[in-house]
């Protein structure tokens, strides 16, 4: 299925999308801080965003068909030099992330420009950029260090993006420390894990490790980097007992900022963490089938209920949906847990999904802010009808949430419960349902907040600007889109999960 | 009539619709909604047996029309319950109920049709969202509360209906709507939502909620169909699955005690539908040839009286703005045209020999009693003994009879007069030429109801009941004399059902409205319980210190360790 492509000889552009989706950004971002222009940081930063999406566009097109492009850096050929992969799994990410970023780019100007202060505008989009850089890199590259290496580009951008929102309320600043302190145990874990892979194998190209742990899976030393990356990474993606970071983080940290990172972040390390368990440690890994079944679906079963009890709770908008975040990870991570090709189908096209459909949510709660002043229900009595059209795309994207038929949630939630009665568990169909519910509870709340209350006759909030308000619907519109259109979200996810279930063949 | 013969029954309805929305309200509307009834009924009589009208969707195949002796008896008589009401309801001139009460029996009728599942699920949810208008089209605030109730429970049962039947379709690879077995969860879950439209026992409340709070007109309609569309269902589906003998055994028995001390008459009329229903469903349970033709013709006799008392009590509730018990009496010196209708009624659901109800239930318990179910045999004539005192007594008697309540209303408008006199008539001819029914039933009839033993059993069981029933009428006017007489019956009547009758009921209650208070309870300490674990800044959702966080992770690294090297 793979294609032989010849890297060193054929020097053209298109050869080099797959450094140059990363390249771009990264370039950008120092090109931001030495033009020290306030008026040129935006533009710059919209365009290499923009760039980097087309590449992802081209890449996920090129690998459609199950095929993958392998990319050696400097013509070093792996296992010594560094290689890019994109196959299905991480085309799709990839598309998904610079995507988000793309539409967010535009909406962030206005919404940042209220929350943060002028003279901090532009070194925070290099480090938004940086940020994508980052998650960009751990999507694409086919190297196990290269991976911790990005990871902590976009960890450490993440860190300072989130702090920025202490203009605002200052517990943004004890939210940041808390995720550093989090991510940095995380990824001290995750490197850890590598090395440990590197100590039994030495090698730190993933095809490689792939064909070398397939031969020497009981290797102790082998057994514990596979409980350290999960772990690792498992922070990272949020899974349940270790999303403490994720509530705080999210909430205080800057509109537009939460909506990127909540778009984008967490999917990255879903991703990682498929990768490395499926295709790294091979699908047949000893230890594969009790992790899945005694710590990933448990967790993610509390993740599904505890969480989305939590968000009905809430008084503050944000936080709900933050909340609500961990408990579609749960699904995400039931999916995985399924451990069969309708499971995983089903987490990659969630995964995409919850996406767009959480970018649109975070992105009206960046317009409530912006125009009532907080994010809090009381801040958002009425607003239904004096900002109209972003209550409107809040309603369209908390269906989606919800999953209710014609929107991209209900997709998901559908090959969800499919892999759940393909594997025969259907007590854990009914759970899906049932938590489906809660957020069904959750989400009237926000409905009922914004329509069905009076509004405070003092408080005249205004319409959001149309540079909020446009990227607001293009992503409320993509919630429906993919609801009625799904052959591209469909037939990319099964290939990526046919992909990641061939294990280390599949990295052939 | 070619034309008309391809196209699916339930589309007349849907066609009539957008020509009754074409033509001026008045009487032109009410003779369309007249006229598609009979067109229908033509159709249906003239149908040879078969499958038509197949249509291929995402690659399952929909059988729209499939008319056989089973489905075809229930569209006949929805067809006429549909004249009927419709005949009654000719003084209303409101859209929404018209449109209603034409698109609620074309779709139970086509879900009669539906050979497959899919549908079936179509028209099950088409005929909760048409009926809802009926109920709604009274426009009070209770009203539309009700409605809301009566809808979620009617679309929960289509949702259930559509769960079982993709977990049927998964399990089996059809779709097709035939006999099922319960075992699989699919089937259980067919067979829940089949039973809560049939009001089965726990799952009946929204009938006795529903009915009496839909317009005079309404009322009539929905009787008709909506739960006789479900009893058919379980024929179809179910037939001869014995644990439907005991619950259709408790539907005849619990229904009776509310009935006795409701006050609304229409209430009291619901429950006893629910009684009804009780002996079509043991008539499923069993499951023979003989005890399904008992249900269908059951089901048959019971639309038309059934439709008959609710069109009486209407009647009075249209002249007098009331249908209390406590408020009505004596009105049969003005509406002595509706009190004979309503009395026909009422002999008709008591099974008096020459009235239909004798001709039909008598198959049932006949067949209860072949196969061998002496106690379920003795809870249906118990059952039928009630049904006489809270339909065949406290209803004519409380509305026409009893003391003079002073209301002096006219005579019921002559359309409805019409309609009941054509019921009256049916109910009649059905008990004196049983065989012309007969002959319509899935399974050939060799039955005789006539006979000797039917017809002296069941009036020992008549008379006795209406005697002390007379005599509790004279007792009213002479106490001593009369209670000396006949101390024996009176006392059954007066001081043993009573003191039983209200004893269990009080109890009954009592132990509702104590299920229900701890119901309440539980939830609300639940939700406090949710709040305390989950509320804001409590529990799970406490903000805690960085060292804590951090003991999570070592926390779930041991456990993955743990699980790597065991």
């Amino acid at each position: 299925m793979a294609t032989e492509q010849l890297h060193h000889t054929a020097l053209t552009l298109v050869d080099h999308l797959p450094i140059l989706e990363v390249l771009v950004p990264f370039v950008a971002a120092p090109l931001i801080v030495v033009l020290g222009s306030r008026k040129l940081a935006w533009p710059i930063a919209f365009v290499a965003s923009a760039i980097s999406f087309v590449i992802a566009c081209l890449l996920l097109l090129q690998v459609l068909d199950g095929s993958y492009i392998s990319y050696h850096i400097g013509g070093w050929a792996p296992p010594l030099g560094i290689e890019y992969r994109v196959d299905a799994a991480n085309a799709f990410v990839l598309f998904l992330v610079s995507g988000i970023s793309t539409v967010i780019l535009p909406y962030a100007r206005a919404s940042l420009e209220a929350e943060i202060p002028r003279r901090s505008t532009t070194l925070l989009y290099a480090l938004y950029l940086l940020c994508l850089t980052g998650l960009l890199g751990v999507v694409i590259t086919g190297d196990a260090f290269n991976v911790f290496v990005f990871l902590e580009i976009s960890s450490l951008s993440t860190y300072v993006l989130i702090a920025q929102g202490s203009h605002r309320d200052k517990r943004a600043l004890t939210a940041a420390y808390d995720y550093l302190v989090m991510g940095t145990i995380g990824a001290t874990f995750f490197v850890i894990g590598i090395g440990f892979l590197y100590m039994a194998t030495g090698t730190l190209n993933m095809a490689d490790l792939a064909e070398r742990i397939a031969v020497q899976s009981d290797s102790r030393t082998i057994r514990a980097a596979f409980a350290f990356i999960v772990v690792g990474v498992g922070l990272k993606v949020a899974i349940y007992p270790l999303h403490l970071w994720l509530p705080n983080a999210y909430t205080f940290a800057p509109s537009a900022i939460t909506a990127f990172l909540a778009g984008t972040a967490t999917k990255v390390a879903i991703y990682v963490l498929l990768r490395f368990m499926f295709s790294v440690f091979q699908p047949g890994f000893v230890a594969q089938v009790p992790t899945l079944e005694v710590i990933i679906l448990p967790f993610a079963l509390l993740a599904m209920f505890g969480a989305s009890l939590t968000a009905i709770f809430q008084r503050d908008l944000k936080r709900m949906l933050a909340y609500s975040s961990i408990a579609q990870i749960g699904y995400m991570l039931l999916g995985i847990a399924f451990f069969s090709q309708a499971g995983l189908m089903a987490t990659m096209i969630q995964l995409f999904n919850h996406g767009i459909t959480k970018a649109a949510l975070f992105m009206g709660v960046g317009a409530f802010v912006l125009r009532a002043g907080g994010s809090f229900y009381h801040h958002l009595n009425g607003l239904g009808k004096s900002m109209p059209w972003t209550s409107a795309a809040m309603v369209i994207a908390g269906m989606s949430l919800i999953g209710i038929p014609g929107t991209a949630g209900f997709i998901s939630k559908w090959l969800l419960v499919q892999a759940a009665l393909d594997a025969g568990w259907w007590p854990i169909a009914i759970l899906i349902v049932a938590s489906s519910l809660l957020a069904v509870i959750y989400v009237w709340r926000m409905i009922e907040t914004l329509y069905l209350t009076e509004s405070k006759a003092e408080l005249q909030a205004r319409q959001a600007p149309m540079s909020m308000l446009i990227p607001l619907w293009i992503m409320a519109l993509a919630c429906i889109y993919f609801g009625l259109d799904s052959d591209l979200t469909l037939s990319a996810s099964r290939t990526a999960a046919e992909g990641l279930l061939a294990g280390s063949t599949g990295m052939e | 009539m070619m034309m008309l013969n391809l196209m699916p029954t339930a589309f007349i309805f849907i066609a009539a619709a957008f020509l009754l929305l074409a033509l001026p309200k008045g009487p032109l509307r009410a003779a369309l909604l007249l006229l598609v009834p009979l067109v229908a009924g033509a159709q249906v009589w003239s149908l040879p047996e078969g499958t038509y009208g197949q249509f291929d969707l995402l690659g399952l195949t929909l059988d729209t029309m499939r008319v056989d002796k089973l489905s075809r008896i229930f569209a006949l008589i929805f067809c006429i319950a549909a004249f009927l009401g419709n005949l009654y309801a000719w003084h209303v001139r409101d859209t929404v109920q018209q449109l209603a009460a034409l698109l609620y029996a074309g779709a139970a009728i086509g879900a009669v049709f539906a050979g497959d599942l899919i549908t079936l699920f179509i028209y099950w949810e088409a005929t909760a969202i048409t009926s809802v208008f009926l109920i709604w089209a009274r426009r009070t605030e209770g009203a539309y509360h009700t409605g809301m109730r009566y809808l979620i429970i009617q679309i929960t049962s289509g949702v259930i209906l559509l769960a079982g039947t993709a977990l049927l379709y998964r399990e089996t690879q059809s779709i097709a709507f035939g006999a099922m077995t319960l075992g699989s969860l699919g089937t259980w879950l067919i067979f829940i939502s089949f039973g809560m439209k049939c009001a089965f026992p726990l799952m009946h409340n929204w009938l006795q909620d529903s009915y009496p709070a839909a317009t005079v007109t309404g009322t009539v309609i929905l009787s008709a169909f909506t739960t006789k569309l479900a009893v058919y269902s379980l024929a179809r589906g179910f037939a001869g699955t014995e644990i439907l003998i005991y619950i259709g055994a408790v539907m005849t028995l619990f229904p009776i005690f509310f009935a006795e001390i409701e006050n609304d008459l229409r209430r009291v009329l619901a429950y006893s539908l629910n009684n009804q229903l009780g002996f079509m469903v043991v008539g499923i349970g069993v499951g023979t040839e003989m005890a399904l033709n008992g249900t269908a013709s059951h089901a048959f006799a019971h639309i038309l009286y059934k439709a008959l008392l609710f069109m009486s009590v209407g009647a009075v509730l249209f002249r007098t703005g009331t249908s209390k018990a406590s408020e009505l009496g004596g009105l049969c010196r003005t509406m002595p045209r509706t009190a004979v209708f309503c009395l026909i009624g009422a002999a008709a659901i008591s099974a008096f020999p020459l009235f239909s109800g004798f001709v039909t239930k008598s198959l049932i318990l006949d067949e209860t009693a072949n196969e061998h179910y002496p106690i379920i045999w003795a809870v249906l004539v118990f059952a039928s003994a009630g049904v006489l005192s809270h339909s065949g007594i406290k209803i004519p008697y409380f509305t026409f009879f009893s003391h003079d309540s002073g209301l002096r209303p006219k005579e019921a408008p002559v359309h409805m007069q019409l309609a009941m006199g054509i019921t009256a008539f049916l109910c009649i001819f059905i008990g004196v030429y049983p065989d012309t029914l007969y002959a319509l039933l899935p399974y050939d009839v060799e039955y005789r109801a006539y006979t000797m033993a039917h017809v002296v059993g069941q009036l020992q069981l008549l008379c006795f009941a209406l005697l002390a029933f007379a005599v509790l009428m004279r007792s009213g006017i002479h106490p001593p004399e009369i209670r000396a007489v006949n101390l024996d019956v009176d006392w059954i009547y007066r001081r043993f059902l009573p003191r039983i009758l209200g004893g269990v009921s009080t109890g009954l209650s009592q132990l509702w409205a104590g299920l229900s208070r701890a119901l309440h309870e539980t939830l609300e300490s639940i939700v406090a319980f949710l709040f305390r674990v989950y509320g804001p800044d409590r529990g799970v959702a406490k903000v805690l210190p960085t060292g804590s966080m951090v003991v999570w992770i070592a926390i779930l690294l041991g456990l993955v360790l743990v699980v790597n090297y065991i």
